[in-house]
């Protein structure tokens, strides 16, 4: 049962559950199939979008709370200043809530079709450093940006079943 | 200001520490049962949690210095390398739509790193 066919299933985490029962008792417990309905599509994705939304301001508040850091100092010295730090300690407890709502939404959605909302991520955090930090824009951070967007775009759709 | 090489290079290191920890949670979850101690005795579980850590630590290293429009982005990297562990150690199928958005996302890197001047 850990076979191909298990893999493949595990990617609707629901499935996954069942198949963990039947491994565990026997034959009679029921399998509860929840059925990949449009209202359960649509709540991953509004789930993964807010997902984004924190990831890149995780992002941000990482690089601020970074700029903040002593150029030279050491590990154990640069960990305590960290520590004391709150866009470094906000960021991380960002960047940890928009991995569990991530976690959240796959339970009620297909990994390959919230690639594409996921890809966001990368856009929203060029947006936001081109605001706070005045980061500079070209042709080729553009063009290789949405190349990135595309090509996780592509690469999660492709593995829709 | 532009984003120094080194930033770039552990950006990328960080990307291919991430995947293993990927690899290493999918392992585990593999073998994951629904009791207490078969949680606790996962050693693939707790390989992946340290990986990410140590991924997590050497990014940070890495986007310190430099500009996140050209860091951020090349974490993206890591899809290439799970997509390869999950070929070698799952024995997923690499599809030509994998491939191709593989190759869109290499790409990009290449035309990211042309922008940073």
């Amino acid at each position: 049962m850990m076979g191909k066919d298990f893999i493949e299933k595990g990617r609707y985490g629901t499935i996954v559950k069942c198949a963990e029962k039947t491994n565990l008792n026997t034959a009679t417990v029921e399998a509860p199939v929840i059925v990949e309905s449009k209202k359960n599509l649509r709540k991953s994705l509004t789930m993964v979008f807010g997902c984004t939304l924190l990831g890149a301001t995780a992002q941000i508040l990482i690089k601020s709370g970074l700029k903040l850091l002593p150029q030279h100092a050491g590990l154990f010295e640069l960990i305590l200043i960290g520590l004391t730090n709150w866009q470094l300690m906000m960021g991380l407890c960002l960047y940890g809530g928009s991995t569990v709502l991530l976690v959240l939404a796959l339970r009620y959605g297909e990994l390959s079709m919230l690639y594409p909302v996921i890809a966001l991520t990368y856009v929203w955090v060029a947006m936001l450093s081109l605001i706070f930090f005045h980061e500079s824009v070209n042709i080729f951070k553009a063009t290789g940006l949405l190349m990135i967007v595309g090509g996780v775009c592509v690469l999660g759709l492709s593995q829709k079943k | 200001m532009s984003t120094p090489n080194s930033s770039i290079a552990l950006v990328l290191a960080a990307s291919f520490i991430g995947s293993f920890g990927a690899t290493f949670l999918k392992g585990g979850a593999d073998r994951l049962e629904r009791n207490f101690k078969s949680l606790l005795t996962n050693w693939r579980l707790f390989a992946g949690v340290a990986t990410y850590l140590s991924s997590f630590l050497v990014y940070t290293a890495g986007i310190r210095n430099g500009e996140l429009t050209v860091l951020y982005p090349m974490v993206s990297l890591g899809y290439v390398w799970t997509l390869l562990w999950s070929r070698i150690f799952f024995n997923e199928p690499l599809t030509k739509g994998k491939f191709m958005g593989l190759g869109m996302i290499l790409a990009g890197i290449l035309v990211l790193n042309l922008g940073n001047k």
